[in-house]
């Protein structure tokens, strides 16, 4: 599965942060800890602080840490942050034809074990089983 | 949530009327028969075969389960299979389903297999999500499917 880069980011900033809930990070520390670019990392915390994923604080000491329910938050609630929705994305050349439709029923079939996966898998699952 | 205070032990017949009323407030269908057969079956029946109830301190059904080591279907080796687990809605999130997963799988072990496994609906993401926390993963099957009415 070949998610989106501010996917991927979004999924390493919310585990990182989630780890040691008590603790900020600013988006600087994190880019050097992904080895990615601080500044589209920037963008994806604000889309996961609009979510109320994670909070942002300003000052000295200011950075973002994770406060939503790791219980609760599965890694689709935050893949569906970035990727488009199965069904929002436009209509491709082909997709009409018998063949398209065919091959349409199974690329939804991939999709849906795709989503059961990940939202099967919450932020605390993953941090106590999978690392 | 504080865990409740649980007594595990194996089903008996007499915990039909509680395990189907259980059942049939999760599912929305009353399985009487379906739940007495496997009374029948599995309740006081060879180490392989194994029905657990969880009671509160207060000796009212807090959830169930059931399962079986089965060996060589599909060209698999022995695993114990998950056939059913229910917990009730209103003690959820408070252990009582860890208690009896890990209760079966204890079960199992002393019968020498060492690998669980189970069939969840992909569209149900809560049950997914339990035995997730659990740590079971995608096993080697994939279950196929097709009409023939």
């Amino acid at each position: 599965m070949k998610l989106q880069t501010a996917t991927r980011l979004g999924l390493y900033a919310v585990l990182e942060l989630a780890r040691t809930p008590d603790r900020t990070l600013s988006a600087a520390e994190l880019a050097t800890r992904f080895d990615v670019s601080a500044h589209h990392l920037a963008k994806v915390l604000r889309t996961l602080a609009d979510a109320k994923m994670v909070a942002g604080e300003r000052g000295a000491t200011g950075g973002y840490r994770f406060i939503a329910n790791p219980r609760r938050t599965t890694l689709m609630d935050i893949v569906a942050l970035f990727e488009p929705a199965p069904g929002a994305r436009a209509p491709e050349p082909g997709e009409a034809t018998d063949i398209g439709r065919a091959l349409g029923r199974i690329l939804v079939e991939i999709d849906e074990i795709a989503e059961a996966t990940l939202r099967s898998v919450s932020v605390d699952t993953l941090l106590k089983r999978g690392l | 949530m504080s865990k409740p205070l649980l007594h595990l032990r194996a089903a008996e017949p007499a915990d039909l009327a509680a395990i189907s009323g259980l059942d049939a407030r999760l599912t929305g269908s009353a399985k009487t028969a379906y739940w007495q057969g496997m009374l029948e079956r599995y309740a006081g029946g060879p180490p392989e075969r194994q029905f657990l109830v969880a009671e509160t301190a207060q000796g009212t059904l807090a959830g169930f389960v059931a399962g079986e080591v089965r060996a060589w279907e599909f060209g698999q080796p022995p695993a114990g299979w998950i056939f059913a687990i229910e917990v009730d809605p209103k003690l959820r999130l408070g252990g009582v389903g860890s208690a009896l997963f890990e209760a079966l799988a204890e079960r199992f072990r002393a019968q020498g297999v060492d690998r669980l496994r189970t069939l969840v609906d992909r569209k149900d993401h809560s049950i997914l999500a339990f035995f997730r926390a659990q740590g079971m993963t995608a096993g080697p099957s994939l279950q196929l499917d097709r009409a023939i009415g």
